[in-house]
């Protein structure tokens, strides 16, 4: 029992070791002129202000920091609010149709992102020439293919299985119009389901590449990811520059993961059944 | 909105696969595409690559994920929280930045390099960026990293579910650890298990970010995968919507065997 037990720490202290080495070698790198960063060194330098202000100096960070806030944020605000209207819609009401309806959105999680971008590229450019906010190289294009998923919707669907339905009862008694119910007390019940689904939704937005690579084309629009793949591409890449961007970009997901980490994996705990 | 966004994209992309052409200048060629499709050595090696990727990586993942996810759910454990948050922690991380970060600590000088030299496990450095072998090896051992964590999440918060008395039940009956992992915990996870391998797949399937900015597909096209094919031939060289459709379409045909025969073997033994 003891030898499984030491089992048990010596697999799990490697697991986490590898796991965050990277973010370690990364914060160092960060902090290194751009020789030592291929050479792989594993002493922190003294280069992280100069990284940082050639960064700021040489690519327009800010900006890109902006535009990937903005749709990161305006992405999540959205999803959440269609994904557990639609998830909710789903659990609370009868009608004959939900299940079929259901079985299409589950059937659009299938569908692999590659398999459609061509056709979404193609769409989006006729939508600039007759409404150009919504077209292509704009923010919105960014956001409405990917605000709703399907994924989300089964999310707060099966979360929604759990909720307590006498206390919908007794609003109902007490008054409550059907908004008033969903606003204030399903909202307010399902508040650890809607931090893990802001925390999935923030994230891949956050990071999202592929999409953003194709609609996006002028530098101001750039969001972070896509600046960092570019910084990377050119003839003489300044390693410590580019690493600094990275714990630049990595940092706000990280804090927001270690702010909301509670209500998330109780989230997560309350949907997977 | 789903169905503008999917499934309406979804019926262009095949009628799309049908037109040949460049740029938005399309006529009808019928199944030339399809045609062209089976011909085409690009196109087959990334369907190769792809799958290699899939069938070494995802099992792999997801064997690791649920055992860790079983090791940390024992109560007695200490330092729970911080394993779980540290094994966690690179679901955080863009892909694009992560696969920059693996980028550079597998060059040929790199701090992986470095630290396998001085543990005497090989003589010379490893070409892991410029080897065919090794690129793909590079790319599989990144997918592991950012990945294991998110899955672990789902086992662990489903064993969490799992109510335990039927463990205590199982001891006293005297039931190995052994035995009670795949006698108990494989079947009541076996949903949660064909979810990840389903959602697993669906993600190697669509591989992008990580070949693009580790390798780029090379060296050749040994790393490609069908995601960054089809990229290519709508973004990087003269575009062809049309056959770009068609490589699409072939991943839809991918994910609907692989999810068929995935729901088959998780139907079955129930």
């Amino acid at each position: 029992m003891k030898t499984k037990r030491m089992f048990t720490y010596v697999f799990l202290i490697i697991a986490a070791l590898i796991s965050i080495f990277p973010f370690i070698w990364m914060v160092i790198s960060a902090t290194n002129q751009s020789v030592d960063v291929t050479k792989g060194t594993l002493l922190p330098g003294a280069h992280l202000v100069g990284n940082i202000n050639n960064l700021f100096s040489s690519v327009d960070m800010w900006q890109a920091l902006w535009n990937s806030a903005k749709i990161s944020v305006v992405t999540t605000v959205l999803s959440l609010l269609v994904a557990s209207a639609a998830g909710y819609g789903f659990e609370m009401y009868r009608s004959r149709s939900k299940d079929i309806v259901f079985n299409i959105l589950l059937a659009s999680m299938m569908i692999p992102f590659a398999a459609i971008m061509v056709p979404l590229f193609q769409m989006f450019a006729k939508v600039s020439s007759v409404v150009p906010f919504l077209g292509i190289d704009t923010a919105s294009a960014v956001i409405l293919p990917t605000f709703t998923t399907a994924f989300l919707i089964f999310f707060f669907r099966q979360s929604t299985k759990m909720f307590p339905k006498d206390m919908m009862e007794a609003g109902r008694i007490d008054g409550l119009s059907e908004f008033g119910l969903f606003f204030r007390i399903y909202m307010p019940t399902m508040k650890s389901t809607y931090a893990a689904a802001a925390i999935i939704t923030f994230l891949n937005s956050w990071n999202n590449y592929l999409w953003p690579l194709i609609v996006l084309q002028s530098p101001e629009n750039m969001t972070v990811p896509l600046l960092i793949s570019n910084l990377g591409s050119g003839y003489a890449p300044d390693y410590g520059l580019i690493m600094s961007a990275i714990v630049i970009t990595t940092l706000p997901t990280a804090l927001v993961f270690f702010m909301m980490q509670k209500q998330f994996v109780a989230g997560m705990t309350g949907s997977v059944k | 909105m789903i169905s503008i966004f999917y499934f309406y994209p979804m019926i262009q992309a095949l009628i799309l696969s049908f037109k040949t052409g460049r740029g938005n200048n399309l006529q009808f060629t019928g199944l030339d595409n399809y045609i062209r499709l089976f011909s085409d050595t690009t196109f087959l090696t990334a369907v190769k690559n792809t799958f290699i990727y899939l069938i070494i990586q995802v099992p792999v993942m997801l064997v690791l994920a649920l055992f860790i996810a079983v090791l940390l759910n024992d109560e007695r454990l200490k330092f729970k929280g911080f394993f779980r948050t540290a094994i966690f922690l690179p679901t955080v991380t863009s892909l694009v930045a992560y696969s920059v970060v693996f980028k550079y600590m597998f060059g040929a000088e790199g701090i992986v390099n470095k630290f396998l030299v001085n543990l005497h496990l090989i003589s010379e450095p490893i070409q892991w960026i410029t080897d065919p072998f090794w690129a793909k090896v590079t790319i599989i051992i990144a997918i592991t990293w950012r990945f294991t964590g998110y899955n672990m999440i789902f086992y662990l918060s489903s064993l969490q579910n799992v109510d335990k008395s039927i463990y205590e039940a199982a001891h006293i009956d005297g039931a190995s650890a052994f035995t009670q992992f795949f006698k108990i915990t494989i079947p009541l996870l076996k949903p949660i298990i064909l979810f990840t391998t389903i959602t697993s797949t669906i993600g190697t399937l669509q591989l992008f970010d990580e070949v693009v900015n580790i390798t780029k597909g090379g060296p050749g096209n040994a790393t490609m995968s069908i995601s960054q094919y089809i990229y290519n031939l709508s973004f990087e060289y003269t575009p062809n919507f049309g056959y770009a459709a068609t490589v699409s379409y072939s991943i839809v045909v991918m994910v609907l065997i692989l999810t068929l025969i995935q729901n088959k073997l998780g139907g079955d033994k129930r």
